[in-house]
């Protein structure tokens, strides 16, 4: 599954200080579709190259970083169990407290 | 008068001067006379006038704009999904700015500008001289004096008819109610992680809507909290985020535009809230990415029924709100001062005056800087080895080499800008086998202070 994955806010500077990542994610055998956690863990294995708890708190991601899928807050969605499918664009972005 | 080939004696040149001095003050007076008894003759004019329609000067012309108002908010009274209407709620709004640093700026010079009719501002900071490539508000020539001073000055001089209400204190839970009560709208141009949970709470404990902005490095968003059933800060952020997640433009560095740009975006939902005019930004939030052009406008989630603040069950009572610690809540201060961290022995530190004098006598050394490398590039001590904090793990062979290179009871001494990584890293060396490495205290910033004052701070 083909995936754009974004990250702001800082975040970006757990990956690299790479913002935008084009990714193909593949699928377990006999699945068709993938859910934000397992997202999430994947991710974290393969995209996060230093202080993961910069990202996570257990299995899923620290506070004060808002997830989008497709633009639209994960809450709406499901969270967790939300069901990505192709193409689509996951944005992680920290919240920003300067000013 | 013909004076083209006339040849004048000095004393002559005096007389004509003095009798044609004398000849204009005359003129001069006469002037003046006319002039007042023209003003008299206008004035009584208007008087006429007045008995028939009173108090015609103060009366507006049209609802409720005087000719004044309605010359000066031209443009605006142009646009016809904003005309007399918009602007009359605008005269009669009053907002809240806290925070007169970046955000602020620019946000209050549109609000005093376009016609709110009373503007408060909220700061205890004073201008420095690191604050003007984005706090647009001040000048130079108010470094070292009050920020709330400064931009009520500005605004005042852009726009004398506007109330500006100063408020020279920081704001916090035990004056946060009283202030925030004489206002309809409140723009969070904070910089902190408490004061954004406080100021939203309040907001909610209040009932007022809450222009919230944000902006650090290119990166900023806004959104609109605590509008027309919409949800509040806390309903976005339940639980705060780590400290180590909470940097400040002071460290981390901000291109002045860049909240430039988010303030003036705060003036304008501001300016659509009072004026009740298109949708806010309420249940959506602006995410500006200036290094790339983007702008991303995402749909956030409703209020929430669960929320501390604002949920169904629990609403915060104004009680509730003066005792929330928020410090305690975010575990960061409310003031903006920078961290001190204490966590090495005595003797595992030394001042910069001390290490000023070691190296003054030739004690052999190792200078060991582990501010990141942009920071290294600015200005650094002579002599000194750029070991990021962040890397010093996999260059510890480095720090080896330099101090085999000197005789053998070489010091190692560690520095960054205000003293913190510095004890970091050496409890990390000293962990790692460099027993005798010591940090200098207060960093480059004391160095500056105590031993050399022509050293650049940043
Ligand atoms: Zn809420």
């Amino acid at each position: 599954m083909q995936l754009t994955l974004e990250f702001g806010g800082g975040l970006e500077l757990l990956c690299e200080s790479v913002k935008i990542h084009e990714v193909t994610v593949d699928l377990e055998a006999e699945e068709t579709k993938l859910t934000m956690k397992q997202l999430l863990s994947w991710v974290r294995t393969n995209l996060i190259k230093e202080r993961p708890e910069m990202f996570m708190k257990g299995d899923t991601v620290r506070p004060g970083v808002l997830v989008l899928v497709n633009d639209c807050d994960w809450e709406l969605s499901g969270q967790l169990e939300t069901m990505l499918e192709d193409k689509d664009v996951v944005v992680f972005i920290s919240t920003l407290h300067g000013g | 008068m013909d004076s083209g080939g006339e040849r004048l004696t000095a004393s002559e040149i005096h007389t004509e001067l003095a009798s044609l001095q004398t000849a204009k003050a005359a003129i001069d007076e006469r002037i003046s006379t006319l002039e007042s008894l023209l003003k008299n003759i206008t004035t009584e004019d208007e008087s006429e006038t007045a008995s028939s329609t009173p108090a015609a000067a103060e009366t507006p012309l049209t609802g409720q704009l005087t000719a004044d108002m309605i010359y000066r908010y031209s443009r605006h009274l142009l646009l016809p999904s904003f005309g007399v209407e918009a602007q009359s709620n605008l005269l009669n709004s009053s907002v809240l700015v806290i925070g007169a640093g970046g955000l602020g700026s620019p946000a209050l010079l549109y609000l005093a500008a376009c016609g709110f009719g009373r503007v408060g501002i909220v700061d205890h900071d004073v201008v420095e001289l690191n604050n003007l490539h984005r706090q647009i508000i001040h000048t130079e020539a108010y470094i070292g004096r009050s920020k709330v001073e400064s931009a009520a000055a500005t605004c005042r001089a852009i726009n004398s008819t506007v109330r500006i209400v100063e408020h020279k204190e920081a704001f916090r839970t035990s004056n946060a109610l009283d202030i925030m009560k004489k206002y309809d709208i409140v723009v969070d141009a904070t910089d902190n992680a408490p004061s954004r949970y406080m100021i939203s709470d309040c907001c909610v404990v209040l009932g007022k809507p809450l222009i919230s902005g944000a902006a650090l490095g290119l990166e900023g968003q806004l959104t609109v909290y605590n509008y027309n059933g919409g949800p509040c800060y806390r309903c976005l952020f339940p639980t705060p985020p780590p400290t180590t997640a909470c940097q400040r433009c002071a460290d981390s560095g901000v291109l002045g535009v860049v909240p430039g740009i988010i303030g003036c975006l705060q003036a304008l939902e501001a300016i659509k809230v009072a004026g009740a005019v298109g949708e806010p930004l309420s249940g959506r939030m602006l995410l500006l990415d200036a290094l790339s052009a983007r702008i991303r406008i995402v749909k956030i989630r409703g209020r929430s029924l669960q929320c501390e603040a604002c949920g169904e069950n629990a609403p915060m009572t104004e009680e509730q709100f003066r005792n929330f610690d928020y410090e305690k809540f975010t575990q960061s201060p409310l003031s903006t001062s920078p961290l001190k961290l204490d966590l090495l022995p005595e003797d595992a530190r030394i001042t910069s005056k001390e290490y000023y004098e070691k190296n003054i006598k030739g004690e052999a050394h190792v200078l060991i800087d582990v501010r990141p490398a942009h920071h290294y590039k600015i200005i650094s001590l002579p002599n000194s080895l750029n070991i990021p904090l962040s890397s010093l793990e996999q260059r510890l062979s480095e720090i080896s080499e330099a101090l085999g290179r000197k005789e053998e009871s070489a010091s190692l001494y560690v520095v960054c800008r205000r003293g913190n990584d510095s004890q970091r890293a050496v409890q990390y060396l000293r962990g790692a086998g460099f027993n005798l490495a010591k940090d200098i205290i207060g960093g480059l910033e004391s160095w500056a202070h105590d031993v050399d004052p022509k050293f650049p701070t940043y």
